[in-house]
């Protein structure tokens, strides 16, 4: 039920290993079956242009999945999250390539909290533009 | 349109009950591409101190989008499903989820507001177990592009 990082350690400014993570059509279609959201804006390119975007986007609740692993990874345990939220500032851009996208990840420790518990900042990016506002876990240390 | 305000305060009936499989939380976790054993592995979950393999933090969108799929599709509340896109996401959890849990939520409309032409609805989707200990509590905001300025 506890992180294995120790609280007496992690003060404001630690920084959590940060991960680059790809994502591809493939990836957009097995979420869409495993989380039950078949908008087809996140499969189908000719819907997703004809409603101004600029291909097919990523679910912004898979963006946000891959970013708390950032945090369950450092904690290494991922019950030791006991709060995530986070703003869905911009769309993960998905190409028919064979690359698709990448999201850039890093979270930084911006508070120590009461019950050995942190608040950690995260920022995360696709294609240098940050896709994600206001992603903060509060992780729950040993 | 923009939307009635007179839907602030909202809920909506409880789901039907949800049970949370090994199988769900390990289909779940190569969705999301993460490898980590406590979402599939008795023994690893047990390992950390948890009586069966845990949940990913995101995990509980299956059952809270139902939640807002009743506010997003309640035909007097008149959203336009094709203006519809997602803010805001935040889970608060009382504990973790595990394998094993049979859960239930309801959803509520907190608050709807314009801004900058836009309709805001802020949803929350309390989730807890149908002996009634609540597990987590979920917001969204759903934002309802333009419609604030539409002509009625």
């Amino acid at each position: 039920m506890a992180s294995t990082v120790k609280f007496d350690y992690v003060e404001v400014g630690t920084e959590l290993p940060a991960q680059s993570f790809s994502l591809q059509r493939v990836n957009l279609v097995q979420y869409c079956g495993a989380s039950g959201d078949f908008n087809v804006i996140h499969w189908n390119e000719r819907i997703a242009t004809s409603v101004g975007l600029p291909n097919v986007i990523a679910h912004g609740m898979l963006t946000m999945a891959e970013a708390v692993r950032v945090v369950t990874d450092w904690a290494g345990d991922p019950a030791a999250v006991v709060e995530y939220g986070v703003r869905f500032t911009r769309p993960v851009v998905v190409p028919d390539d064979d690359q698709g996208a990448r999201l850039e990840v890093s979270g930084v420790v911006t508070e120590l909290l009461d019950d050995r518990r942190v608040r950690v900042q995260l920022t995360a990016k696709s294609g240098e533009q940050t896709v994600l506002g206001q992603a903060r876990a509060v992780v729950q240390l040993g | 349109m923009p939307l009635d305000p007179s839907f602030i305060g909202k809920r909506y009936p409880a789901s039907e009950t949800y049970l949370v499989s090994k199988e769900k939380i390990a289909e779940f976790a190569n969705a999301i591409g993460d490898p980590n054993p406590a979402y599939r592995s008795r023994a690893a979950a047990r390992a950390l101190g948890h009586p069966d393999v845990v949940a990913p933090p995101t995990f509980l969108v299956i059952l809270t989008s139902q939640a807002s799929a009743q506010v997003v599709f309640d035909p007097e509340l008149g959203l336009d499903y094709s203006m519809v896109v997602h803010g805001e996401q935040s889970f608060v959890f009382e504990r973790p989820v595990f394998a094993g849990d049979e859960l239930v939520v309801v959803g509520s409309v907190e608050n709807i507001r314009s801004v900058a032409g836009n309709d805001l609805l802020s949803l929350r989707g309390e989730v807890s177990t149908v002996a009634g200990e609540l597990v987590c509590t979920a917001r969204s905001t759903i934002v309802s592009r333009g419609t604030a300025t539409q002509e009625g």
